[in-house]
């Protein structure tokens, strides 16, 4: 049994002031860590309140216009604040120069700032909520965005500044990944994890600006009643979406590619094998990233776009489904044959396959524009989101959590428990998103306060999956925060893996490594190297 | 002290002589006269055409020698096209959309099976309207 280092970056310095002034990537991996799990744990409560609304047709708990707040804050307060700094700011800050083997970020105060305009941006969202918050949806569309009351400037005030936080995360990593290399390790000999944060860095950074620029359009027509998007003034209401789009395409993009990153490591660790076809999973990723740039016109086939640009954009939309399917293909190629071992983190990679492809293929329902004219705006476009978000950037986060989770702290957590925990989440969220793409094909269309009787079933079932998924989340909350503080001591490869960040010891000093490092094997080669597991 | 180490690090640090800023102060001068002149004939739709053709090269020349892309790593020359090509994406998908809109196929209300029952039960073709709909 090994026991917990006694100099790490958790204990070396202590007191709220030297973790608010830290430029340690880890503290800083961790500050972000506690910032997006209470996001999260608000939006999932605003979910929560959703479904409970829509058990029953007509009023259950909350009337009509707090529902429509409800559930536009549900999807800013999940986009903006949980799922884009989700798996990069948060695990990828704490992992990615340990990946590298290198001391810190490129430029660590540069990540600090990051983090401080986060939380500001945070607090300006919570803001806008208690200043009559927004019911325009997540995507603020216009023409009813520079019409309804509410706060509609602070919260896309506050996206905006997020972004800003994105953006200086982007460019802190695509520096970290060209420059801060440990010696030997070529491109190629990088973990397909940074791969895929490399491609997410590069949409951050050229993808973001266009958010910013769209919400400072929607505030100047808005306040100062400039017409750019209100055709009484000249304007172009389909332009905001076109706007909006751009940015927000590419966006799902920088939300699902470093949760594959995330499922390529766990796939290969827990299949005690190489990864299968290293080379196309990290050329899928720019591939993905590049292709998302090119689509964003699928998310408005019914909007008054013209039906020559609808065929353009259904057509290029199917190229996303070759570079996601090399991906799922080489991921099931790994497995087959290794040596699995179902952990925890196993349990949520496994579930991602499943999930994603669920989610993958739906879409082609709805990149298809015949079918899409039926399904659009319905709940099948709900549950297919939230397979490919959920299913997929959610469980992979999870997975990527559970899997670091001994690294960060030092410390695992109760296994069997996790289990429970993740069974919970898996069901519970099956149950509560079929029945949504059931409802959705029979015509249930979303963001709709009540419905008609001939959807009450299904609604329950939904309901009720939510409650199945909440539990799960509850007990995962207990036992993580119980293992860090009465957890057994993890040791530096809990997991058997190869790359980098196991060669340190669990938490790592602050300096990271006790020397310097250098590549002695590449991040796969199980068939080469039986890891080092204490 | 920091401005040298710089310096040191891109050891590409190319002064242009100034000649060469004056012929390209001038030539951006020439430039602007062009677009002048240009917008006072009628080219149609083309005149946007040219006048952007023109603003591209001033562009061009400005950031390749008083901003000396031409003289630094190609690098940084790729980042700049990188830009460039997505902002052209995003317009011109755009336009797909701006410029085609209302372009609807024509409708053909034709009887697929024009002997079929349904058909029979019908009221007579001349009361139904464009879209095959009946009006009453």
């Amino acid at each position: 049994m090994s026991s917990m280092p006694e100099k790490n970056y958790l204990t070396e310095k202590r007191g709220l002031k030297s973790w608010l002034l830290t430029l340690d990537h880890k503290r800083i991996g961790v500050m972000y860590l506690i910032g997006i799990s209470i996001s999260f744990a608000l939006g999932g409560i605003f979910a929560l309140l959703i479904r409970l609304e829509l058990l029953n047709p007509g009023r259950d708990i909350v009337g009509a216009q707090t529902y429509n707040q409800l559930f536009t804050l549900h999807g800013a307060v999940m986009i903006f604040l949980f799922i884009i700094p989700g798996i990069p700011a948060a695990l990828g800050n704490f992992v990615l120069p340990l990946m590298l083997g290198a001391k810190d970020v490129a430029f660590p105060r540069l990540n600090l700032a990051s983090w401080y305009i986060y939380v500001f941006g945070a607090l300006l969202a919570v803001v806008s909520i208690f200043t009559g918050s927004v019911d325009t949806g997540w995507t603020f569309y216009t023409p009813y965005s520079t019409q309804t009351s509410g706060a509609v400037v602070t919260m896309t005030l506050a996206a905006f500044i997020l972004g800003f936080s994105s953006i200086f995360t982007g460019l802190n990593f695509i520096v970290t990944i060209h420059k801060l290399r440990a010696p030997g390790m070529t491109w190629f000999k990088m973990p397909l994890f940074v791969w895929s944060l490399y491609a997410t860095a590069i949409i951050q950074v050229l993808a973001t600006p266009v958010l910013g620029i769209t919400l400072v359009l929607l505030i100047l027509e808005r306040v100062l009643g400039m017409g750019i998007f209100d055709p009484a003034m000249g304007g172009d209401p389909v332009l905001f979406q076109h706007f909006f789009w751009f940015y927000s395409h590419p966006a799902v993009y920088i939300m699902i590619l470093p949760a594959m990153g995330i499922i390529s490591e766990l796939i290969s660790t827990f299949s005690h094998k190489r990864i299968f076809g290293y080379r196309a999973i990290a050329f899928s990723s720019f591939g993905i990233a590049f292709i998302s740039f090119l689509v964003w016109g699928h998310h408005m086939f019914t909007s008054g776009q013209s039906e020559l640009a609808s065929m353009i954009f259904s057509f290029l939309t199917f190229f996303v489904a070759i570079p996601s399917g090399i991906k799922v293909f080489n991921w099931l190629a790994t497995l087959y044959k290794g040596s699995i071992s179902l952990d925890t983190p196993m349990l949520y990679a496994l579930s991602f396959l499943f999930l994603f492809a669920i989610g993958g293929l739906t879409g082609m329902f709805l990149a298809t524009t015949a079918t899409d004219i039926h399904l659009h705006d319905t709940y099948f476009v709900v549950a297919h989101f939230h397979y490919v978000m959920f299913g997929g950037t959610v469980i992979a986060f999870l997975g990527g959590l559970h899997f670091w989770w001994p690294k960060i702290w030092g410390r695992m957590y109760n296994e069997n428990w996790a289990k429970i925990s993740a069974l919970l989440v898996f069901v519970g969220f099956n149950v509560t998103f079929i029945s949504q793409f059931i409802m959705g094909i029979k015509g249930m269309p979303r963001r709709y306060y009540t419905y008609l009787d001939q959807y009450h079933r299904m609604h329950g079932f939904s309901t009720i999956g939510s409650w199945i998924m909440g539990l799960g989340f509850f007990i995962m909350v207990v036992y993580l925060v119980h293992s860090i503080y009465k957890g057994r001591p993890a040791g530096s490869n809990p997991w058997g893996s190869l790359t980098m960040e196991w060669e340190t010891t669990s938490p790592p000093p602050t300096e990271n490594f006790a020397g310097d490092m250098k590549l002695t094997h590449g991040p796969y080669d199980y068939d080469k190297i039986v890891p080092r597991t204490d | 002290m920091i401005e040298s180490t710089m310096i040191n690090r891109n050891s590409h640090h190319h002064i242009a002589p100034l000649w060469l800023y004056l012929a390209i102060g001038g030539a951006l001068l020439v430039l602007t006269a062009v677009t002048i002149t240009v917008s006072y004939i009628d080219l149609g739709g083309w005149n946007i055409v040219v006048a952007l053709v023109i603003a591209s090269i001033k562009g061009s020349l400005v950031a390749m020698f008083f901003m000396h892309l031409y003289y630094d790593k190609k690098i940084y020359t790729i980042v700049i096209v990188m830009g460039l090509l997505f902002l052209s994406i995003f317009i011109s998908l755009t336009m797909f959309d701006t410029g085609r809109r209302g372009d609807i196929y024509e409708i053909k209300s034709e009887p697929i099976k024009p002997e079929a029952d349904f058909y029979k039960e019908l009221p007579p073709a001349d009361s139904l309207d464009q879209t095959g709909h009946s009006e009453h």
